[in-house]
């Protein structure tokens, strides 16, 4: 992938602004409603929203398949109406379904797409990509008589045909089976590597927690949280001390309400909630006051929030 | 000017004729053949049509029939089809103006049709021997006809939302329109209130003037045929150019 993807870039300018953006649809349903965002150079951007929210609005505005309402958006610096030419050069898009031209083959497709973005033919660099994407061997293949799989791999061969510099994901792994959607993600990471600036939106939220630098959640068309994911887990994380009693207890002693803790439905199972960001976890005095209750445990286990309980509880206080 | 991008979409429609050799060449060439053999044997009573025999008149107007239904059907069905399969955004999202879109969608649908146009009167050589008094004309109408119903189709393309709209233009407008233009018959054949009435018919001027290309005779004043055609053509693009302007059945 690395020789058919461009240098390195530098890893903080932005690359994608988006300022006050709004759209209401001819109905009259309004999709977004005055959108923030910028996207850093190099990064791999997570779009998250529940169905609806309007992730594939915003992509599809910055990409010129719909058009914008009021706001600006820019693209390395480009208006997306005034220099739209400039910028749909820079951007690639691998849409959410597979819309192929069945009855087109592999190699054809992908010289299609090139030629329609501009670029001049250059079979060397077409045939690195397949290769990359282990698509070489079915270059003569009809699209018709491709796997699932092997469609989205074409779906994005045909973004990266024109060699952009700005790649949108739109749910790349929807109906993907594991393994193809590891070897996916580690294509994601090659080509982030190589500078190109990667905004995705995926169902799978571990995907996101997995390889996103940032998050971006959007619900009901408004930009509710967007943050270092890392700093977003421990600010909006909550994290659980978990322990296994000895044996189960009838209630817990008054003396221990100021911890809020919670029994699980053995009685057998002590669950406290605490805040990473604080100064103090509370934990030492915890187990302290549960050996002067006379409580004892055998083992214990902590266990953090994940971004998608995280995705839900953010979803939820803004509807 | 996005000229890869024009070839692309060009390439793309041609190499779709290939692959529907049968569709798009032999089924208009075939269609041709037969209507000389039914409208020969028909019109052998009719010995000649102000001075051109009558298979020799028939050949511009056949040759115009098969122009019309084919730029109609290849530009209509070339910009419907990525609509329908969901593959326009790549257009949508690519560096491409709308007047590239159009020439490249257009360009190979009057491309398309010219071919098809040629090879009918190749066909027609093995029936009769007819000469073309004024060639550059004949090659004036046949571009002017092929972009102008490309744009048409182009038009109803983007209009149809189902496989059926899509006939339909070209069945129940184009087809009796065409019948009714003088394909088969000189205008001046009919009764005068008919002669009247059929001037209302547009495909009538693309006929009379591609048949005068040919034979030095005309159902309308050449120039009044040119500038009916230019007409048409003005009016399909000032569409194709309001649709792209309002994003019409193209863009939320």
């Amino acid at each position: 992938m690395n020789k058919a993807i461009h240098p390195v870039h530098a890893a903080s300018d932005p690359v994608i602004e988006v300022r006050g953006l709004d759209k209401t649809y001819e109905g009259g349903f309004r999709a977004l409603k005055g959108i923030d965002l910028t996207v850093r150079r190099g990064e791999i951007f997570a779009l998250l929203g529940p169905n609806g929210a309007g992730k594939t609005t915003l992509i599809s505005i910055i990409c010129g398949i719909v058009n914008p309402g009021n706001g600006t958006v820019t693209v390395d610096g480009h208006d997306i109406v005034r220099e739209w030419r400039k910028t749909r050069t820079i951007i690639g898009l691998v849409p959410q379904e597979l819309k192929t031209d069945a009855f087109e083959s592999v190699w054809n497709t992908v010289r299609f797409s090139r030629g329609l973005f501009g670029k001049a033919p250059d079979d060397a660099y077409l045939e690195q990509l397949l290769k990359d994407l282990s698509l070489w061997d079915k270059r003569d293949a009809k699209i018709l008589m491709l796997s699932g799989g092997m469609k989205r791999r074409v779906m994005i061969a045909k973004a990266l045909s024109h060699q952009p510099t700005v790649l949108f994901l739109d749910e790349p792994t929807a109906g993907v089976d594991v393994e193809l959607r590891r070897d996916m993600w580690a294509m994601v990471r090659r080509l982030r590597e190589s500078g190109v600036t990667i905004i995705l939106t995926t169902h799978y939220i571990e995907e996101a927690e997995d390889m996103a630098d940032r998050v971006g959640v959007i619900n009901k068309g408004e930009l509710i949280v967007v943050s270092e994911k890392n700093a977003l887990m421990q600010k909006l994380g909550k994290k659980q001390l978990r322990l296994q009693l000895h044996e189960p207890i009838a209630s817990l002693p008054e003396a221990l309400n100021d911890y809020r803790l919670e029994l699980n439905g053995k009685r057998d199972e002590i669950i406290y909630t605490y805040d990473t960001q604080s100064e103090r976890t509370g934990i030492t005095a915890l187990l302290k006051d549960l050996s002067a209750a006379g409580i004892g445990f055998k083992d214990l286990s902590t266990r953090q929030d994940s971004l998608e309980q995280i995705f839900v509880d953010l979803v939820r206080e803004s509807a | 000017m996005n000229l890869h991008g024009i070839r692309a979409i060009y390439k793309f429609e041609m190499a779709r004729t290939g692959r529907t050799l049968m569709q798009s060449v032999l089924s208009p060439v075939i269609s041709t053949t037969l209507y000389f053999v039914v409208f020969g044997a028909i019109g052998s009573g009719i010995r000649n049509i102000e001075g051109i025999g009558y298979t020799a008149f028939l050949i511009p107007g056949l040759v115009m029939l098969s122009l019309l239904m084919q730029s109609v059907s290849n530009a209509s069905f070339g910009i419907y089809f990525p609509k329908f399969v969901g593959t326009i955004y790549e257009v949508h999202s690519a560096p491409l103006s709308y007047l590239e879109i159009v020439t490249g969608y257009v360009g190979a649908a009057a491309t398309k049709a010219i071919i098809v146009g040629l090879i009918i009167l190749a066909t027609a050589r093995v029936f009769v021997h007819y000469s073309i008094a004024h060639p550059g004309v004949m090659v004036l109408f046949l571009v002017m006809t092929t972009v102008g119903f490309s744009l048409f189709g182009f038009i109803i393309g983007i209009w149809a939302d189902n496989f059926e709209k899509l006939q339909v233009v070209p069945l129940m407008i184009i087809t009796p329109l065409t019948f009714l233009g003088g394909s088969f018959y000189s205008v001046h054949m009919l009764p005068p209130f008919w002669q009247k009435v059929t001037l209302f018919n547009p495909v009538v001027y693309l006929i009379s003037g591609f048949r005068w290309s040919f034979y030095d005779i005309a159902d309308v004043n050449v120039g009044i045929s040119i500038g009916a055609t230019l007409f048409f053509l003005a009016l399909c693009l000032t569409g194709v150019w309001w649709i792209f302007r309002t994003g019409w059945r193209l863009k939320a």
